[in-house]
């Protein structure tokens, strides 16, 4: 490992860091203006031209207001909360390959920070780390509507990890490898692993919404019982702090998809028009923009079109539908990769 | 060499975070403690090369076990009143016994190392192809038989869930 390589991967991390808290603050216009249009408004045009600085103000409005702890709250655990929120969100990214290898000079430059060889395992791993950030908020803030909200929060993200990992197994198996570069790597031009694993994409999807608490499974937050969620006793930045971490949740869960299902920085009949690894490498990127884009759209049309779930809905999505289904595609999935031994087991 | 000062440290925080789960006064403060003992614990994984070993372990104790075991004592809401309370006889043996456990754990470990390993140990085994093959040839029935043992321990909780069994 040479000196220019580490400073390469530390330029990296800081790009992709950058990159991460930039598409997050623009996914809240985004959000703001996607309701606005699905409600027939026009939404956030004051700040700058069409309010494009709105994030700005947000953000300002968000560090200048007064900060309260509760008296009777942990006050460690009170700050801690939001901090562990972030920082699950921002480690997510590590594993995602944005892009196809750069080639300058002879040397290779990935622009992937670390490709692990259980990369999908650790992604796993954090994400289930999430909920901690949650539960310590809800639980520190001493507060009965918060400690359900964070309650909800975690039952919800048990339930649906479950059949999120039985998703991602069935698509393990026909990918044969943990690694999301080498995932990202095998679905060239159109071989996109949605149309060889439909059914896995559905369940996936549903549990990115549940796992990140964006409606209809908004339940730990949902207003209309109990006020705020975990976050109720929660001021400045660090309830900016968990709205922001649910936006860059919803980012990383969008690459993720793109990478899983629709061939990350992929895109059909790309090889015929450019050769140069360069340029292949920048439009993967822009490729991959593209698509987490779109699914990011897809988040919040879904939040701004369907009404929340009942709590006992929820769990019953999560334990009798989505399980079942998920292994039935397990099944499914294993029968056809073993479809020549059984043709054979029953010939003879 | 950077590998002996990270188990060292590991080794440390391990010792600490777990000397903090029995001091801590608060439950909750202790299943934190844990959570991080286990860190540490996967850290350790790393460090002999068994990746998959270390990120199974944060999934399934850290990410779900232990989120469980919160989600109870959050519920339970545990303090000072409801603490039991035990006579001093009863503090008096329990130090004495472990005061002897110690003894025996010291005197058993005396010559400890001049223990010698009679399979030479094979550093890729945690990397997961390995892993899978070892499982899946060498040790097929054991893994299934153990994978019996969770189905039926998942059936049986599934069981005395219920409400009312008829």
């Amino acid at each position: 490992m040479t000196l220019s390589f580490l400073i390469y991967k530390v330029i990296l991390v800081l790009v992709i860091f950058a990159i991460t808290l930039l598409v997050a603050t623009y996914s809240t216009y985004a959000e703001r203006k996607i309701a606005a249009f699905l409600q027939d408004r026009i939404g956030p045009d004051r700040a700058g031209p069409f309010g494009i600085l709105q994030p700005l103000a947000d953000a300002v409005k968000m560090f200048m207001k007064e900060e309260m702890i509760p008296s009777v709250s942990n006050r460690m655990l009170f700050i801690i909360g939001p901090g562990v929120c972030m920082l699950t969100a921002c480690m997510t990214g590590v594993v995602i390959p944005w892009g196809p290898s750069m080639n300058i000079g002879g040397t290779e430059y990935p622009l992937q920070i670390t490709d692990l060889n259980i990369g999908i395992l650790y992604l796993f791993g954090v994400i289930s780390l999430g909920v901690y950030g949650i539960m310590i908020g809800g639980w520190a803030s001493n507060n009965k509507f918060s400690l359900l909200g964070a309650i909800r929060a975690s039952s919800q993200m048990i339930s649906y990890e479950v059949a999120m990992g039985l998703s991602i197994i069935a698509l393990v198996m026909t990918t044969g490898t943990l690694s999301l570069g080498q995932i990202a790597a095998d679905q060239p031009g159109a071989h996109w692993n949605v149309f060889i694993q439909p059914l896995g994409f559905l369940i996936f999807i549903i549990c990115a919404f549940a796992e990140t608490n964006r409606a209809p499974f908004d339940l730990p937050e949902c207003e209309t019982e109990l006020v705020g969620g975990y976050h109720t006793e929660y001021s400045s930045m660090k309830l900016g702090f968990f709205l922001f971490a649910e936006y860059i949740n919803m980012f990383i869960s969008s690459a993720v998809i793109s990478t899983f299902y629709f061939g990350g920085y992929n895109m059909p009949f790309i090889a015929r028009f450019v050769h140069d690894p360069n340029w292949l490498a920048v439009l993967g990127f822009v490729f991959l923009f593209t698509k987490i884009s779109f699914f990011i759209f897809v988040f919040m049309w879904v939040r701004w079109t369907l009404p929340r779930f009942r709590y006992d809905q929820l769990m019953n999505l999560g334990w009798k539908v989505l399980i079942p289904l998920s292994i039935l595609n397990l099944v499914v999935t294993g029968g056809w990769m073993m479809r020549m031994e059984i043709y054979h087991f029953f010939i003879k | 060499m950077i590998t002996t000062y990270l188990f060292y440290l590991l080794s440390f925080l391990a010792i600490m975070f777990g000397s903090m789960v029995v001091l801590s006064k608060n439950p909750v403060h202790s299943v934190l403690y844990l959570v991080l003992t286990f860190f540490t614990i996967a850290g350790h994984y790393v460090l002999l090369n068994a990746q998959f070993l270390a990120a199974v372990h944060v999934i399934v104790y850290a990410g779900a076990i232990m989120v469980l075991f919160l989600f109870v004592i959050m519920l339970l809401n545990l303090n000072k009143e409801t603490e039991p309370h035990k006579s001093i006889w009863l503090k008096a043996s329990a130090a004495v016994a472990s005061g002897s456990l110690l003894v025996v754990l010291v005197g058993s470990l005396k010559g400890a190392s001049t223990i010698q390993s009679t399979n030479a140990f094979n550093p890729n085994i945690g990397l997961i192809e390995n892993l899978g093959t070892t499982l899946f040839r060498d040790f097929l029935l054991p893994f299934e038989v153990s994978s019996i043992l969770l189905l039926a321990a998942m059936v049986g909780a599934v069981m005395l869930g219920k409400k009312s069994i008829k």
